[in-house]
């Protein structure tokens, strides 16, 4: 699959989270507002492409060569885990501005599950190291878009006049859903 | 004996993961596409849940608390790991059609969520009542929803025509855009249903 197709897929036609439905919990609890949704949008650009090279490698040198492929899933876990934990302690040490910038987001990371997500797409995809940094690097792009506009919308939802029974966390799934049915447009796209 | 029904049922009702606690909201969509779907993905992560709280409870202990959590994702992860192999090798259909979506029960905030505000302060036995009751919780709102989108968006109930042949199915309830939606006006309509009967 060339790469255009990889990054126009995972951006827009594919979006992790309105079509995959991988992230939802981010999704819901930080698209309060732009700034904050911004921030962690940039975290997970930053540790989704880390992570998806380090589990490229350690697939693909550690546990394939060993016949271990049926660990893959702890191994990945415990990889992001600890890479979310070097990276905050190395950004705390060498950039303080862009530690204050992620911030709170950073630990929230290791249990977003498109983190751990994409690392598995990518091997069951069959990617190359090339394709790996690509197609991580869209997914959290995709991620990033879908949560501002998300975040948009519920600025203006905060002053409209929701029932009762179905403000907060509803009224922002039937919202996530509408958005989902715009997304779904872009499908149509790839087949031309 | 009243605290062990209470510590039941709170999963199911007051406290119940997806509707109340919105955890675990990932699987819920993803898979509340079909009731057995939904059926599959709770049994699972019950089974994980049920394990991962007897283990974790019974090193409460030994655990030291600096590094509880990676020793937690860890024996989760074992499970998961554990129900992924069984799923592939006696129900291959279900396995592709939750996909992703078994591994990634490691990441699931229920069964963490349960560890670190349950497992580790509490004895075996109680441990054991609050994953069933929390398991059983999950699965019955998968389920739920899953029955809801197969009736309504493919006319039948675990792969069984119910609605007859007249019934024109409703297409969007079974995509990406249908499960949202579907979630939303389920969790509208259980906050109502708590106001109406005064629950808690």
């Amino acid at each position: 699959m060339n790469l255009l197709a990889i990054i126009f897929v995972a951006i827009l036609a594919n979006n992790i989270v309105l079509n995959q439905f991988l992230g939802i919990c981010p999704y819901l609890g930080v698209s309060k507002r732009i700034e904050t949704s911004v921030g962690m949008g940039m975290a997970v650009i930053f540790v989704m492409t880390m992570s998806a090279i380090v589990t490229w490698i350690v697939y693909n040198f550690l546990l394939e060569p060993f016949g271990l492929v049926y660990l893959r899933t702890i191994t990945f876990i415990l990889v992001i885990a600890g890479l979310v934990q070097l990276v905050e302690t190395i950004l705390k040490k060498t950039n303080p501005t862009l530690f204050r910038a992620l911030g709170i987001y950073l630990p929230l990371i290791t249990t977003n599950c498109t983190i751990l997500g994409v690392a598995l797409l990518n091997v069951q995809a069959g990617h190359n190291i090339i394709q790996t940094i690509v197609y991580a690097i869209s997914v959290a792009i995709g991620f990033t878009i879908a949560l501002v506009i998300m975040a948009g919308i519920r600025e203006r939802l905060e002053l409209a006049n929701v029932s009762s029974f179905l403000r907060g966390a509803a009224v922002s799934l039937v919202t996530a859903g509408i958005l989902s049915l715009a997304f779904m447009g872009f499908k149509g796209m790839m087949t031309l | 004996m009243s605290t062990i029904a209470q510590e039941f049922s709170k999963g199911l009702l007051k406290e119940n993961p997806t509707f109340r606690l919105l955890l675990g909201m990932c699987p819920t969509l993803a898979v509340s596409i079909s009731a057995i779907n939904g059926l599959g993905m709770g049994v699972s992560a019950l089974f994980v849940l049920l394990c991962s709280n007897i283990v974790i409870a019974a090193l409460r202990n030994l655990i030291p608390s600096k590094v509880r959590i990676p020793a937690y994702i860890l024996i989760i992860a074992t499970f998961v790991t554990i129900v992924d192999m069984v799923l592939n090798a006696f129900t291959p259909d279900l396995h592709k059609a939750l996909g992703i979506f078994i591994p990634l029960i490691v990441v699931n905030c229920i069964i963490l969520g349960r560890a670190e505000a349950f497992a580790r302060k509490n004895n075996i036995v109680r441990s054991i009542i609050d994953a069933l009751g929390m398991g059983i919780g999950f699965t019955l709102a998968l389920t739920i929803l899953g029955i809801i989108r197969e009736l309504f968006g493919k006319g039948s109930i675990f792969g069984f025509g119910v609605m007859g042949t007249a019934f024109e199915p409703m297409g969007i309830l079974a995509t990406a855009p249908g499960a949202f939606i579907t979630l939303g006006i389920m969790l509208g309509f259980v906050n109502f249903m708590f106001k109406r009967l005064r629950i808690e």
